[in-house]
């Protein structure tokens, strides 16, 4: 199962990001599922840096691939701050677009992008864990 | 990643290549906002060589769009996406608040 640790900084993102799709190509997923899988990591891994890390340069990102019969699932681990997914409002895109921010868009992208979407905080870090089928 | 800014009589063009992720984002908003500092609010965003944007990059496209708009003064439109990049802005939900041309001549002549 290939696992590869990366420092938590945004110039991590696009080494990330090979890793993921050298996994999906892997698995056999197709272009789009493949820009779906590394568009969502993407997402949860800036998350992590500025959320559970609260910045650059303060923890690393785990990321482990696993190629499944059904498609890829991605487990990402951070040791920063929890959080609670329920407390993330969804973006209301009827309002006026002055009133819309970026607040829950990663999130909701993720949800949107993936198949399967678990969150696990525990003693041994905060996890991720995100599925896409062929 | 490259930016570049061409001038014309009606709007100014931006281009970006490569990937436009947190990383690179700023890069962008930079750009953008220069732009906009020197008084022009009618931008075409040529994306024929963007592979990836992720939510930071198109929350500098929203937050350009804002600005662009206010007062009627102008906009932002989005030239020549890729299949992935249409993808971004509609899982990110925010197709709707673009024009989005396939040319990038008939994008400089919206305005």
């Amino acid at each position: 199962m290939p696992t590869a640790t990366f420092p938590g900084r945004f110039d991590s993102l696009a080494a990330i990001s090979k890793f993921i799709i050298d996994s999906a190509k892997s698995a056999g997923l197709d272009d789009m599922a493949t820009y779906d899988v590394e568009l969502a990591v993407d997402e949860a891994c800036c998350n992590i840096i500025e959320h559970a890390y609260g910045g650059e340069d303060k923890g690393e990102i785990e990321c482990e691939c696993e190629v499944t019969d059904e498609g890829l699932t991605v487990t990402l681990r951070d040791w920063g701050e929890a959080f609670d997914p329920k407390e993330i409002d969804e973006i209301d895109y009827s309002k006026p677009m002055e009133e819309i921010g970026p607040r829950g868009a990663g999130l909701m992208m993720i949800r949107k992008a993936m198949d399967d979407v678990e969150f696990v905080f525990g003693e041994d870090g905060n996890v991720l864990k995100i599925s896409k089928k062929k | 990643m490259e930016i570049t800014t061409t001038s014309h009589k009606r709007c100014t063009v931006v281009k970006m290549d490569g990937r436009i992720d947190s990383n690179t984002s700023p890069d962008l908003k930079k750009s953008l906002d220069k732009i906009m500092e020197d008084g022009t609010y009618k931008i075409v965003f040529d994306m024929s060589g963007v592979d990836f944007i992720s939510s930071s990059g198109v929350w500098v496209l929203m937050e350009t769009q804002k600005a662009c708009k206010r007062w009627n003064r102008g906009q932002l439109v989005i030239a020549t996406p890729n299949e992935r990049i249409s993808r971004s802005l509609d899982l990110a939900g925010v197709h709707h608040f673009f024009s989005i041309y396939d040319d990038i001549t008939e994008a400089v002549g919206s305005f």
